[in-house]
């Protein structure tokens, strides 16, 4: 069975909603522990949402300096698969694995809502299993999602496909383009602001639309 | 540096104390002497000073809450792991499982600094329950503000949502209810109570007592600085005057990435069995955890305060003892467990130092730069405060109120169908029913992965076991303009609401807790209204067998002489065997039946309709019939585990009208509505007779449901079918009028925005 | 005993929406003749010893990577006697 880590720092929240949707998946999730050196052979690592460190300084800021992470972005750049959800994005962006930043939300509000999303990009391992062009609605909950990049970084993403999901109807947070989610230049780093982990069950979510995220890593790992 | 100590106090027996300023009367400083023999040392006086403050000892409310106890029958017991007296009660789910919850206020503070005042409200109740050995799963919290159009109202509502969001959701906790009213009384005095649910397996519950001699005393968390020094026994003791300056004392400021650590630390430590006795530093920080715990304990404690890791270090002994610097926990700890204990603590970098040990003495022993600065029997500061019997009287014009009802002739009445229309709208924009969402949608309702309802919905419904999908329900209710009405009658209103929420969702109701707002207790009027509620809540709870397990009681919401709607918030929690069976309100398919289950009556007296139409007040309150709730309850949860409803919803504010079109906007589905002939028209629709409920159920399971009501004696009309999908269908009701959905969204969720600004929410 | 003050500003470019909603309190306050307003941040750190240029240069380093996020914020280092 694929195992997929999932790291908690001090203050993460979803770390256990994400271990629950990779159960879901049909793989073994593997706790990792902010402050541990190795990864523990896992084939992909989620960087799950929350407010590590309080969010204190800006929210990642100090997370991108734990332990655990001198391994995840070394990994990364060898072809590791890394997810950042929320928190998780805002940590890939301060290392850089990722380009831009995320600020405050234009409305300053903390926004809890379900989110109506297009997945822009199919060619990530973690976005294999969606059809291109595919509609979801995931919850979105966040105070600082707004995504920023300069003009360049913002067309090169869309020139090379990198927009891995927009928000449509209602831009809950002021994105530049709509963006969502998006991924490093060889796929395998994806970042995404609203919660899949939360829409996998019918009981819990507002939708199961969120499972794919977590099916498609599988299948990338199975055929690898 | 000179500081008073015991030995000193003994030696000048006439120095004059600050007694008075500190909030004591002279008959307690009297008494305060003969306790200890001698007069009390400067750190003493300020021990009993916060100790023995309404907030504190509930010195006025005392003989009234008695009554909790003392009525709880048998059956009621049955479900109660832990009762009143600790810091929350606790009760059996089934399974091996057990929950615990409570509601509590931070009002004053909240009017004070809004965002800090409400978060450290959420954080004081979430320590509560992490106290007693749960996981804290979910919080709620019923909110009461001044009109919503006041400039005031702005200033402190949005600061107040900011603070229960950015506190609850920085410590991952889902927010699956509460209430939003807006009333003139609450402006100056808003009410801001915070509820906390937590679960836990019946061998983990901890108590807060210091038992077993040479036990160590462990105080962690968050350093000690000069949080709300006075606060305590300043702020919730006293009114607000309006001609004085606005008290600006230091406000407790919250962090709530360190309490999301201190949580996980706390469960690692309950995990691996290291405490003896644990306990929350809430109002009067040490004072009230080292008095409390060897008060309940083996009877003695000796604590250097040297010890307490601080943040300021000019603080004198007087001063760390009343701070209420947040974040902090209090634990007895075996020696032989202490390594262990202080590992898990590093681990998660949290602050731990052992202050004292546990005694047999029968005396807490404080030092402070080797000189004993308290010596004290811990029982008359924690346990043994003053009672008072207040006077109190029903007021001269309580008589002369309820004869204003709202009759015909009194209230014009809508009677032509566009009059009927009109008034829906205008109740359905209404402050008070409007939609909430800009409120709620800055709480993170997800976080755990647990929330199977939340608001809007009757209750707040979370799963504790995933395997087996048991879970509870949550709901809280008040009605300030009906206990004003009638007090006894009010509170017991509350309770037959907040039963009736958590029965529509399909829960068992099992348990309840309560947060008593009200004026002042110096005021005989205010002082009736107490006792009458707090009578009335009590012989409801024992007409319907559920016990009451806590709560709070929060007294002095005036400003000048006029107080605050007498406010009683009960909550009630329930359980259900498998939340996959939770029935929720939304209308939908098309081709359900729609019944009305229950009775109408012409009962307006404090209605939603008098108020926003007339700004009337007077009457009687809707009539109690706490024997058909119950019945109603059966029928809900019979109804919900048999599978027979795809919908259900309380009617209570706004009659029969406001509850068909909440389920409408929520299922996005339109119904086609047949009043009955025998009920005058306005009545049926915005009638507030109690024991009713709006219930879908498909037309194959309808003779069943019938059935099962008539069995029980239990009205049931059928009052519509579900109708059209989306924005353009519609409410139609038979022979009145028809409104479309969208228009009445429209009406419901324009009203906030426009007052607050925009929500994306 | 040195101390350094670190100003971080959000770069011109970047959205500033905790800084338009004071312009509003300002001008709401009846203060009128504001054209802009941005919010920042201020770090005030006290060191133990004097500050020499190696520290200075420590101190540089950690402004760009931790105490601002060069993608979107500007930051200026000053010592202050």
């Amino acid at each position: 069975m694929a195992r997929i880590g999932v790291v908690t720092f001090p203050g993460s929240l979803d770390d256990r909603d994400a271990a629950r949707a990779i159960t879901v998946a049909g793989g073994e999730p593997v706790p990792l522990w902010h402050k541990d050196r190795s990864l523990a052979g896992v084939d992909a690592v989620v960087l799950p949402g929350g407010f590590s460190y309080g969010d204190y300084l800006r929210c990642g800021a100090i997370a991108r300096f734990a332990p655990v992470m001198e391994m995840i972005i070394d990994g990364a750049q060898g072809g590791l698969p890394v997810l950042g959800i929320c928190n998780g994005f805002q940590i890939l962006c301060e290392t850089h694995l990722l380009p831009g930043a995320l600020t405050r939300n234009d409305s300053l509000h903390f926004v809890c809502r379900d989110q109506r999303l297009r997945i822009d990009s199919t060619s990530t391992p973690w976005t294999s299993d969606y059809a291109l062009g595919q509609e979801i609605v995931v919850p979105l909950k966040n105070g600082e999602g707004g995504y920023v990049a300069d003009e360049r970084t913002l067309d090169e993403l869309e020139a090379e496909g990198r927009v891995v999901a927009r928000y449509l109807e209602v831009n809950p947070n002021g994105s530049r383009r709509d963006i969502a989610g998006i991924s490093n230049a060889a796929g395998n780093v994806v970042g995404l602001m609203p919660h899949p982990e939360h829409a996998v069950e019918p009981l819990t979510g507002p939708s199961t639309d969120g499972l794919a995220f977590f099916t498609s890593i599988l299948t990338r790992l199975a055929r690898a | 540096m000179s500081f008073d100590t015991v030995d000193n106090a003994r030696h000048t027996p006439d120095e004059d104390q600050p007694w008075a300023e500190l909030g004591l009367k002279e008959d307690e400083y009297q008494r305060i002497r003969e306790i200890l023999g001698r007069r009390p040392s400067s750190s003493e006086l300020a021990m009993y000073s916060v100790m023995w403050s309404e907030h504190c000892s509930y010195k006025s409310s005392k003989v009234h809450l008695r009554q909790f106890g003392e009525k709880q029958t048998e059956a009621a017991k049955e479900s109660l792991l832990v009762g009143i007296g600790e810091n929350a009660g606790v009760v059996d789910i089934g399974d091996g499982w057990a929950v615990t919850f409570k509601v509590e206020s931070h009002n004053h503070p909240s009017y004070v600094e809004p965002y800090q005042g409400a978060a450290t409200g959420v954080g004081g109740i979430v320590r509560d329950i992490l106290t007693m050995g749960a996981r804290p799963i979910a919080v709620m919290d019923p909110l009461r503000f001044g009109p919503a159009d006041a400039p005031d109202t702005r200033r402190v509502l949005p600061g107040v949502v900011a603070g229960i969001g950015g506190y609850g959701n920085c410590l991952g906790l889902p927010n699956i209810g509460g209430e939003v009213v807006f009333d003139e009384s609450y402006a100056g005095n808003p009410l801001v109570n915070a509820l906390c649910v937590g679960s836990l397996r019946h061998d983990e519950i901890k108590l807060a007592k210091a038992t077993g001699v040479g036990n160590l005393v462990v105080l962690f968390g968050a350093k000690t600085g000069g949080d709300g020094i006075g606060g305590v026994s300043v702020l919730a003791s006293e009114t607000f005057d309006a001609d004085k300056p606005s008290k600006r004392p230091s406000v407790q400021v919250g962090d709530p990435f360190t309490e999301k650590l201190l949580i996980e630390c706390c469960l690692e430590i309950f995990a691996e069995d290291l405490v003896v006795g644990i306990q929350d530093l809430g109002g009067a920080g040490i004072s009230c955890a080292t008095s409390e715990m060897a008060s309940a304990g083996t009877g003695g404690m000796h604590v250097v305060l040297d010890r307490v890791p601080l943040r300021d270090p000019t603080l004198s002994p007087e001063e760390i003892l009343m701070s209420e610097s947040q974040e902090r926990m209090c634990a007895v700890v075996e020696p032989a467990k202490l390594d262990r204990f202080m590992g898990i603590c590093q681990r998660w970098d949290i602050t731990a130092t052992v202050i004292g040990e546990v005694t047999d003495t029968d005396r807490l022993v404080i030092e402070w730069h080797s000189e004993t600065v308290v010596d004290v029997p811990p029982r008359t500061v924690a346990h043994e405060g003053p009672v008072y019997q207040r006077p109190y009287g029903r007021p001269a014009d309580q008589d002369a109120r309820q004869a204003d009802a709202p009759t015909a002739q009194r209230l014009v009445r809508p009677t032509t169908s566009v009059e009927l229309r009109d008034t829906l709208l205008r109740l359905v924009s209404s402050p008070n029913l409007a939609a909430k969402g800009w409120v709620t949608s800055q709480y993170d309702k997800y976080v755990q992965g647990n929330t199977v309802l939340a608001q809007p919905e009757d209750a707040g419904v979370v799963r504790v076991d995933e395997k087996t999908g048991r879970g509870v329900a949550i709901s809280t209710d008040a009605n300030g303009r009906f206990t004003k009405l009638d007090p006894y009658a009010g509170a017991q209103l509350a309770l037959a609401e907040a039963y009736r929420n958590v029965a529509a969702t399909g829960a068992k109701p099992l348990a309840v807790t309560n947060c008593l707002n009200f004026g002042s207790p110096e005021d005989p009027a205010v002082m009736w209204q107490f006792a009458e509620a707090v009578r009335g809540l009590a012989d409801a709870c024992e007409a319907l067998d559920v016990p009451v397990t806590g709560g709070n009681v929060s007294f002095y919401n005036q400003t000048g002489e006029v107080a605050i709607l007498p406010t009683p918030v009960v909550g009630v929690l329930g359980v259900i065997d498998d939340v996959a069976r939770r029935t929720p309100m939304a209308l939908g398919p098309e081709g359900e039946s729609v019944l009305l289950v229950g009775e109408t009556r012409d009962e307006l007296g404090g209605s939603e309709w008098a108020h926003v139409v007339h700004g009337h007040l007077g009457g009687l309150p809707p009539t109690v019939d706490l024997q058909r709730e119950r019945q109603l309850a059966e029928i809900l949860v019979a109804g919900s585990r048999d599978g027979m409803l795809t919908a259900a919803h309380d009617v209570s504010e706004g009659g029969v009208a406001l509850a068909l079109v909440e389920m409408a906007l929520r299922g996005g589905r339109g119904a086609r509505v047949v009043l009955p002939d025998d009920v005058d028209p306005f009545v049926a629709l915005f009638s507030e007779s109690t024991g009713r409920a709006v219930v879908v159920v498909p037309r194959s399971e309808e003779l069943r449901f019938t059935d099962m009501c008539v069995a029980r004696h239990v009205p049931v009309a059928r009052v519509g079918v579900v109708d059209g999908v989306g924005d353009q269908a519609e409410l139609a009701v038979q022979g009145q009028f028809s409104v479309s959905l969208a228009q009445l969204r429209t009406a419901s969720e324009a009203t906030l925005p426009a007052l607050f600004g925009p929500s994306v929410g | 005993m040195a101390r350094v003050v670190v100003d971080v500003m959000l770069k011109p470019e970047i959205l500033d929406p905790q800084g338009q909603a004071v312009q509003g309190a300002l001008s709401r306050l009846g203060f009128t003749g504001v054209s802009s307003v941005r919010q920042g941040k201020r770090f005030e750190i006290e060191l133990d010893g004097d500050l020499d240029d190696a520290t200075r240069a420590r101190v540089e380093e950690l402004a760009g990577t931790l105490l601002a996020n060069t993608v979107i914020e500007d930051y200026r280092v000053r010592v202050e006697d």
